[in-house]
């Protein structure tokens, strides 16, 4: 079986963003970069898999500027077999990276694609249900449990109030939520191998997508400083305030 | 809480702007190692470092590692930590291929054991002393010991020891007194005590290898009759698994300043009848098997000094924008502030992360020298890079350590009342550190090596070719100059003057006074290992200084390099300034320090 994980280059998380002045996007310019998370937790799983021989190659993939190599060769170090890149500098909205992956699930034809469900830059979460949609394959998003055998993919889900266990055919998409499992560090050798193990580039193009935005960003703003908080004298007071000021009870 | 961050950008400039990686990967035998290779291995060691070693510090330093039984049991999560740190493939990064190493370049090497090391002091010395062991064995054994020993210790399954102190041989190995008598088998039995043996015992390996300095029964007095002998805790089969248990055991620990999870073993050799050891290379040679491979230990150890510096650094920094205390210094009833405001607190934060900044560049710098000496195809550019690194091990070790300890004391002065107390950390950082400048030879040993053995031997000949190659910065200096950024550059360019001269007039004195009046120039031996440190550091800012404006001029807009420059000017006033103090001390020196009796004192 192959499993397609499909990566995104983000802003460390441990990096604290600042909006640009022009109010246009956030400041990214000379900004740690890293795999994002929930990825991570993806390449893990499929990884995983592997050794435990329900999965045959792991190919990790990923679209954006030439960088993203860093971030394949990350996957490539946890254990992906290789990687490939579509290299644009265009900016990619949700959409167009559905697009790029189905035309990438077309050409290599993978039992199962595991990504995160969202990217901590734009915490869009959307790729993984629109590539789903576009390929007419079941989709099992939110993953903390995932079993893999024959033709069937069971699937617990993190849902509001609980856990949600669900059975799809394959092939599918999944995607993964925290708690799915602890991704490894690499080790050394494996750093080592990674650097030789194959990277094919190919462009928007090549695969036939058109990747031009279809939404405009119009502005973006930092978040409103938070209010100095009060002191109330007693738990009537606070019930007072919660019920005519905050108006939330 | 202050958690470690790996100052990997920090690194990589200094690898690849000032030590010249891709130099180094261009190197015969250092092909693997290209820029985003070693990139990727600095993101995953800083991310093992972080989150595996670092969290341990703290608990280390409060448990301890405690001796039982002639056992000793390591700290909560210590064994499990390096567990996976063996797993992970780290003990063999800068180990011979041929034994299951990754041949990774040394200067590499040098960037991750800075961070094992900020990370956790007392944990890195279990890898530090097993690299000096391997390479005493990749030296000098025999191939039957290599076999038997070298894989395991490279993948890092066994660990390594140097027992070279005795309780009265201490800097002095001439007194070494622990015998080896020869057996018929060609082995040798050990009898006697080794003291201050850094991991001589723990839980966290299957087997200890000790080297042992000894003397056989027909060996000539002093330092040209002691052999190396391996003697392993565990005696192990033909086939290679583990056999008999040695009669080499760990009779006591001792209780110390810092490094508390880092156990200092008492060893006792031979109460039961002897001590199995194996003689590596020759017999009497031993001493000079271990000078070799201390001057790879004494390289580790000048990292400690950047590295606990480093991490007291990020400490002070974290509360000195978490303390508010005072109003703005000249502002009366305004707004109370972070005491990273004031400018005295400023002052300090910036003398620490100067200093670290100018030692870890010269650090790598001869890092990098070490690779081309030992792989470079061309045997005139090997010699002047091997003289190099040995002109500058003693400064690289005995400079670095004395700044680290300067550096963490400065860390609890930041903290004021606070750093005094241990919940804080600060103390912790100069508890650890303390060791680092008498460890592996004190300070005064390195200084003395320094002007005997490195300079005043040889005429001064490569000091003179270093100093020879500050001066030709002098160039830049002045044209960068007139350029943007100007005033920080005039001021580098004449401290970094001054200083050059400064250490010219102090070396060329003890070149010229040494076979005279040794006991002058040895009064003046670490005020002039200092003067060196900082006018070499200097250099290296200086020329990162450079770097950084022509990076900035280029339209880079990384606040890296603004950054650089601006502690690049701290550094030449506030350390190469000392220049002119420390030569005048170098020269001036003596008379007051052996004029009286000894009864005087």
């Amino acid at each position: 079986m192959k499993i397609l994980v499909p990566v995104k280059r983000v802003v460390d998380y441990n990096v604290k963003v600042r909006v640009k002045s022009d109010g246009t996007g956030v400041d990214i310019a000379n900004v740690k970069m890293s795999m994002n998370p929930f990825d991570e937790i993806a390449v893990e799983e499929a990884v995983r898999l592997k050794e435990a021989g329900v999965a045959t190659e792991v190919v990790a993939v990923s679209a954006g500027v030439a960088g993203c190599q860093e971030t394949l060769r990350t996957a490539m170090a946890i254990g992906a077999d290789r990687g490939i890149l579509v290299e644009t500098d265009a900016e990619l909205q949700p959409l167009a990276v559905a697009k790029l992956l189905k035309a990438l699930v077309d050409k290599e034809q993978p039992q199962a694609v595991i990504l995160g469900k969202q990217a901590i830059d734009d915490d869009a979460n959307q790729t993984g249900q629109m590539l789903a949609a576009l390929l007419g394959w079941p989709q099992a998003t939110f993953a903390s449990k995932v079993v893999l055998a024959g033709d069937k993919a069971t699937v617990t889900r993190e849902v509001d109030g609980g856990l949600e266990t669900l059975e799809i055919a394959l092939p599918a998409v999944i995607t993964t939520d925290l708690r799915l499992n602890e991704p490894r560090y690499a080790t050394l050798p494996n750093i080592m191998k990674a650097k030789k193990k194959p990277l094919d580039t190919v462009k928007p193009a090549d695969l036939g997508v058109d990747v031009a935005p279809r939404l405009k960003t119009l502005k973006v703003a930092e978040p409103a400083k938070r209010q100095a908080g009060v002191k109330v004298a007693d738990v009537a007071d606070l019930v007072a305030k919660l019920k005519n000021e905050a108006k939330v009870i | 809480m202050s958690e470690y961050i790996a100052p990997v950008r920090d690194m990589q400039f200094v690898l690849k702007e000032l030590a010249g990686l891709e130099q180094v990967s261009q190197l015969p035998g250092c092909e693997e190692a290209t820029p985003d290779l070693v990139d990727a291995v600095l993101e995953e060691a800083a991310k093992f470092a972080e989150g595996i070693l670092s969290p341990l510090n703290v608990p280390g330093d409060q448990e301890g590692a405690r001796w039982h039984d002639k056992q000793v049991t390591m700290p909560k999560g210590f064994k499990e930590a390096y567990g996976q740190f063996v797993e992970n493939g780290w003990s063999a990064l800068a180990c011979e291929p041929e034994f299951g190493g990754q041949g990774l370049p040394k200067v590499v090497n040098a960037c991750v054991t800075e961070m094992w090391k900020s990370a956790n002091h007392a944990f890195s010395l279990c890898p530090l002393l097993t690299t000096g062991a391997i390479e005493a064995l990749v030296l000098a054994g025999s191939d039957e010991l290599k076999q038997t020993f070298l894989e395991k210790m490279v993948a890092g399954t066994w660990t390594g020891t140097m027992n070279l102190t005795e309780p009265n041989a201490g800097s002095d190995l001439a007194a070494v007194r622990t015998k080896a008598e020869p057996q018929a088998d060609g082995s040798y039995k050990i009898f006697g005590q080794k003291i201050f043996i850094t991991y001589g015992e723990h839980d966290m390996a299957e087997n200890i290898v000790h080297l042992v300095l000894a003397r056989t029964p027909t060996a000539p007095e002093g330092v040209k009759g002691i052999s190396l002998f391996v003697v392993p805790k565990f005696l192990v089969n033909a086939d290679g698994s583990l056999g008999a248990r040695n009669d080499a055991y760990c009779v006591s620990i001792e209780h110390k300043l810092g490094i508390h999870a880092s156990p200092t073993a008492v060893m006792a050799f031979g109460d039961h009848g002897g001590a199995i050891g194996y003689l590596v290379g020759q017999e009497n040679r031993g001493l000079e098997y271990m000078f070799i491979m201390m001057n790879a230990a004494r390289f580790g150890v000048g990292l400690e000094g950047i590295a606990d510096g480093e991490r007291a650094y990020q400490r002070a920094v974290t509360y000195a924008k978490d303390r508010i205390q005072g109003t703005d210094i000249g502002v009366r009833g305004g707004p109370k502030v972070a005491i990273i405001n004031h400018p005295d607190v400023r002052r300090m934060l910036m003398n620490m992360r100067s200093q670290v900044e100018a030692a870890r560049a010269l650090a790598y710098v001869v890092g990098a020298a070490h690779d081309t000496a030992i792989h470079h195809p061309d045997p005139e550019t090997k010699k002047q890079n091997q003289a190099f690194v040995d002109l500058m091990i003693p400064v690289v070790k005995g400079w670095s350590t004395e700044m680290g300890i300067e550096v963490a004391s400065t860390g609890v002065q930041v903290h004021g009342g606070m750093g005094f107390i241990e919940e804080t950390g600060a103390a912790q950082h100069l508890r650890d550190v303390r060791i680092s400048a008498i460890y592996e030879g004190t300070t005064g040993i390195q200084a003395n090596d320094l002007i005997g053995r490195k300079m005043a031997r040889e005429g001064g000949a490569t000091i003179k070719a270093v100093i020879g190659l500050m001066k030709q910065l002098d160039g830049k200096l002045a044209e960068q100059s007139a350029g943007k950024n100007g005033e920080h550059f005039v001021a580098i360019r004449q401290r970094f003057a001054t200083g050059v001269a400064e250490l010219e007039k102090a070396a060329t004195w003890i070149v010229e006074n040494y076979g005279k009046d040794v006991r002058a120039t040895s009064v003046g031996a670490v005020p002039f290992l200092w003067l060196f440190g900082i006018v070499a550091g200097g250099w290296q800012m200086a020329r990162a200084a450079l770097i950084a404006q022509a990076k900035i001029d280029g339209g880079d807009s990384d606040p890296f390099y603004p950054t650089k420059i601006v502690t690049a000017r701290f550094f030449a006033d506030h350390q190469l300034s000392r220049a002119p103090g420390l030569a005048s001390t170098v020269v001036d020196g003596a008379a007051g320090a052996l004029a009286l009796d000894e009864s005087m004192f």
